[in-house]
């Protein structure tokens, strides 16, 4: 414990005195540019993680998940516009971005020791998956969904007459959010018994 | 006698290219004009009706016909779309109509708690209607035009 503290001591000890050998602009500019370069650095990799080639690039995602979009709406439809994965499970706003990719973390450590490197073993954890992510989005009130589907520019006149009547009924009164009935539109749905509104 | 076999002969050895050049016609039917090899162009595919107004039923043992799109429903073992809106618990907030309850009958004429496994895929009976021309012509009538035609008749 001792020792620490006369580590810590010693530390800070360099740090309040001034520099020997080192001038002022050195230090000064040299900071600002290994500030640049490391704010550039962490953007770079936070945008290139936030990819769907990123996502793909792990067999879990591509032979599950991403396969399954494919066949969704979200991914083939009329006028070719389509969600890709960070669209709907990453936050777009900066500080909930990094909690999320700080969760995202462990899932590095799955794919790296194997959780679910098979079809079996996704299929058996497909339910403890998706609760996942339908407790995210109802909790932020299916924010990644409004990021492209805004109830205020839904023209409740060009849907069916059974969407036009839920939405106004149940989104614009705000009794229900996305996710409370659009599950399963993007990928396979696990077992549904027990789940409500199922 | 002879006379008229031949004659019989001769028309029918006059009438027979007629009849095989004609052939190809009767048999092309919903194919169209392609030779074997060949391809037909296919009709465009039909836009499947949305409405939320039931359609009546042709007789009383029908499978009532879907009015909604049903474009990515999922019916798996995991999950069944359909039951989400049409189940028992369902109904009061979807103002769907509640699945008959025929369906909660397993084949021992038991009732069960919840849909009976064997009626569990809606599409086996349950279709969703297009508006085409029918490739093949339906002459269907109903039991109460065909009383009301007998009433008629009397």
């Amino acid at each position: 414990m001792r020792a620490l503290i006369s580590l810590v001591l010693g530390f800070w000890r360099t740090l309040s005195r001034p520099a020997v050998h080192l001038s002022f602009g050195f230090l000064t500019l040299g900071g600002f540019l290994a500030g640049v370069v490391f704010w550039g650095g962490f953007n770079t990799a936070l945008e290139a993680t936030n990819t769907e080639t990123f996502c793909v690039s792990c067999h879990e995602m591509r032979d599950n998940v991403f396969a399954e979009l494919k066949t969704t709406v979200h991914f083939s439809n009329a006028s070719g516009v389509r969600a890709s994965c960070p669209d709907c499970h990453v936050p777009h706003e900066w500080t909930h971005k990094i909690a999320r990719k700080m969760q995202a973390s462990k899932e590095v450590w799955g794919t790296l020791f194997g959780t679910i490197n098979t079809r079996d073993k996704f299929v058996a954890e497909r339910l403890r998956l998706a609760k996942h992510e339908w407790h995210r989005l109802k909790s932020n009130d299916s924010l990644e969904c409004r990021n492209c589907h805004s109830a205020e520019s839904m023209d409740f006149t060009q849907q069916g007459p059974r969407a036009a009547e839920a939405h106004q009924g149940f989104l614009v009164s705000g009794e229900k959010t996305c996710i409370d009935c659009h599950k399963g539109i993007a990928h396979q749905l696990p077992d549904m018994a027990g789940v409500e509104g199922w | 006698m002879k006379k008229s076999v031949l004659a019989v002969l001769a028309l029918l050895f006059a009438v027979a290219p007629l009849q095989a050049q004609d052939v190809p016609h009767s048999i092309a039917g919903l194919r169209g004009e392609a030779t074997l090899g060949g391809d037909t162009m296919p009709p465009p595919i039909a836009r499947t009706e949305d409405s939320a107004s039931r359609r009546v039923r042709n007789y009383p043992e029908q499978p009532p016909t879907i009015p909604h799109e049903i474009d990515g429903y999922q019916v798996t073992r995991n999950a069944n779309k359909c039951l989400s809106c049409h189940a028992r618990a369902r109904t009061q907030e979807s103002g769907a109509p509640m699945v008959s309850i025929t369906h909660f009958m397993d084949r021992d004429g038991q009732f069960l708690a919840a849909i009976s496994p064997r009626r569990y895929f809606c599409n086996q009976c349950h279709v969703t209607q297009q508006r085409i021309d029918p490739a093949v012509a339906n002459g269907f009538v109903d039991i109460d035009s065909l009383l009301a035609a007998e009433r008629d008749k009397e």
